[in-house]
């Protein structure tokens, strides 16, 4: 931390903010102490420090007085820059407290204090934060910040992508509009250029960098665009179709009893569950995992695929 | 921790301790650091830099002046800087997005209300700020908890105990149990009962879509001192040193169960497939996990877990003959 710079900053801010007029480059350095002497020095500082302003969120504006002034000027309208007035109840005050608990192990944990900070100094109290309830969220991929960065700007990404069941990750190109968590998954949807096609990708199987491949602003979201709903219906599931008739030993299987019609006792020590499932793969994956409690008597093909498992794991 | 701190982090916080003062008239030296998270000694230089800022043209002259003699800070003069500056993007998003995942945990009417109002007042302050919010989403998995979860929070208000009917996949089995419930965690989008377990003696964290029933009773609940809360940032399901060490191999096709369990390495082998070590109490469930992967995996070790499975299913084969 410069200690120069941030007061450099704080006068810059504080210059602009009392200005109505546009101040050149000129009359902000013959106002702001601690721009250097030489002239390339100060233009290269003094990008960098409008860069910094505005990446804090000063608004900060460019304009002429006059039109037929030569030079551009600067300054921040109190309006623009300002908080609204925001009066926060006790209770809402809690729940905000809360709120900003979500993020603390993850991305936006520094932009969640920001945002506290900012309130409190409007007035909001220091409430007392409930207990009994604790929210967290994490974003242990390396791709969410950048894919946020994206999504907020509107800016296109190639990133590579391991599809399931795939052991080589694939290139692609992709206009974001969206992340969004679901079952604690986080996913981004958009406009994926290579396909010409919307698609849905997982977080965790980016493998590698997410990288900027166009301008700020240059993705245009659909109107009407629901990113839950895309990540929803990539991630749904058929419906139950399929009737599966299975053995299931007493007292066993309670997951699938859970679900089906039982008829107790057909014969010593098992029962008969009649069940409706999705998919035969997928189900015979789950009948797999009661090992020796379950045994698939109908539909054949269900049969098969769970006798093909046990094999498997004998093989 | 200063040193980590950035001239622009510094920077708003600057910006934001003048309105912080200014909005409370009076404020404690003491009060203040602790809200700012600084120490006095920082907040001291801090607002001694403030003090300090001049501005040379076309005039000179200090646009703040304040005091803190006495341990209380005062501002007389805040100039431009007397209102926080308005909420960044990325800061109304983390709270948007955060609020609305909130609102869609079933129950709670009182904090209902506090988060519709809380919500449309901040939507309102962000302006434009708040729209990048709407790219963001979390979605709360309450697919069958909805109900538990309202009863668990009366149960928390009331400080009572509940009786579950919990369902635990890894051995295909339903337990009873009273629980003395401490809190509701919503980790990653999914609802769970930390509580102390009365059966087990021990802290224990429910999944809510595994609870079969749930009463709440009319005992008053009385967690031993000795329940203490689980750190739900070191992660929920932390293995212990005594856990069992089972090393798994993973086709391209069960490479998933690597996104799914957490494990202790992974290491990449020939032809796309993996090698996994994790570490469990209880190996159950790996078994049930082989025999759901057939082919597409191969539990190395323990050998004592290896013929277990062999066992398996060779007794679930016999059921086919």
């Amino acid at each position: 931390m410069s200690k120069r710079k941030t007061e450099r900053l704080l006068g810059l801010v504080v210059c602009l903010l009392s200005t109505r007029r546009y101040l050149t480059a000129g009359q902000i350095r013959d106002a702001v102490p601690g721009y250097p002497e030489s002239e390339d020095v100060f233009k290269r500082m003094f990008e960098r420090d409008k860069e910094d302003l505005r990446d804090l969120g000063v608004p900060l504006e460019t304009g002429l007085n006059h039109p037929f002034d030569e030079e551009a000027g600067y300054r921040i309208r109190q309006q623009a820059y300002e908080l609204p007035e925001l009066h926060l109840e006790a209770d809402e005050a809690a729940v905000l407290g809360l709120a900003a608990r979500v993020w603390r192990r993850a991305e936006l944990a520094g932009a969640a204090n920001g945002a506290l900070l900012k309130l409190r100094a409007a007035g909001m109290d220091n409430a007392a934060i409930q207990q009994d309830i604790e929210p967290r969220l994490s974003t242990p991929e390396p791709a969410f910040g950048p894919l946020w960065e994206a999504v907020r700007d509107r800016r296109p990404v190639r990133f590579a992508h391991r599809a399931a069941g795939r052991s080589e990750p694939q290139s692609r190109e992709l206009e974001p509009w969206g992340v969004v968590n679901r079952k604690g998954r986080w996913y981004v949807a958009g406009w994926d250029r290579g396909r010409q096609a919307t698609r849905v990708f997982r977080l965790d199987r980016i493998a590698g960098p997410v990288k900027f491949c166009g301008l700020p602003g240059s993705v245009i979201v659909p109107a009407g665009t629901d990113v839950r709903e895309l990540v929803r219906d990539w991630d749904s599931v058929p419906a139950r179709e399929h009737t599966a008739v299975l053995r299931v030993r007493t007292g066993a299987g309670v997951g699938l009893r859970r679900h089906g019609d039982v008829v107790p006792d057909v014969e010593p020590g098992w029962d008969e569950v009649t069940t409706r499932y999705r998919e035969v793969s997928w189900f015979a994956d789950y009948a797999a995992w009661f090992g020796p409690d379950v045994v698939v008597l109908d539909p054949p093909d269900l049969r098969e695929a769970v006798i093909a498992r046990l094999k498997g794991v004998l093989a | 921790m200063s040193a980590l701190v950035t001239s622009t982090e510094r920077l708003q916080r600057l910006l934001a301790l003048v309105p912080y003062v200014v909005s409370r008239k009076v404020v404690g030296l003491a009060d203040t650091a602790t809200a700012f998270g600084v120490s006095q000694r920082e907040l001291v230089d801090d607002l001694n830099m403030l003090w300090c800022v001049e501005l040379r043209s076309p005039d000179p002259y200090c646009p703040i002046d304040l005091s803190y003699e006495g341990g209380e800070i005062m501002v007389s003069q805040a100039e431009s800087i007397g209102r926080p500056l308005r909420l960044a993007v990325d800061e109304a998003s983390a709270l948007l997005v955060a609020l609305r995942m909130l609102a869609e945990v079933p129950g709670g009417n009182q904090d209902r209300s506090a988060l519709t109002r809380l919500i449309a007042k901040l939507e309102a302050a962000a302006g434009e700020a708040a729209s990048a919010s709407a790219q963001v989403a979390v979605q709360v998995e309450i697919n069958n908890g909805q109900g538990f979860a309202d009863q668990i929070r009366l149960a928390l208000d009331s400080g009572r105990r509940v009786h579950l009917r919990y369902y635990v996949p890894g051995r295909d089995e339903t337990t009873e149990r009273d629980v003395d419930p401490m809190r509701l965690l919503l980790v990653e989008g999914r609802p769970y009962l930390e509580g102390w377990c009365l059966r087990a003696e021990g802290m224990r964290l429910f999944r809510l879509d595994r609870v079969l029933a749930l009463d709440v009773l009319d005992i008053q609940a009385a967690p031993p001192p000795e329940a203490e809360h689980v750190d739900v940032d070191s992660g929920l399901f932390r293995p212990s040193e005594a856990d069992v060490r089972v090393e798994l191999e993973l086709s391209p096709e069960g490479r998933w169960v690597a996104e799914y369990y957490p494990y202790e390495s992974l290491a990449e082998l020939t032809d796309g497939w993996v090698r996994v070590v994790l570490r469990t109490p209880d190996t159950g469930w790996v078994r049930r996990l082989a025999l759901r992967l057939g082919e597409d995996g191969r539990v190395v070790a323990p050998s004592t877990l290896v013929d277990e499975i062999r066992t398996a299913a060779a007794a679930a084969l016999d059921n086919y003959r």
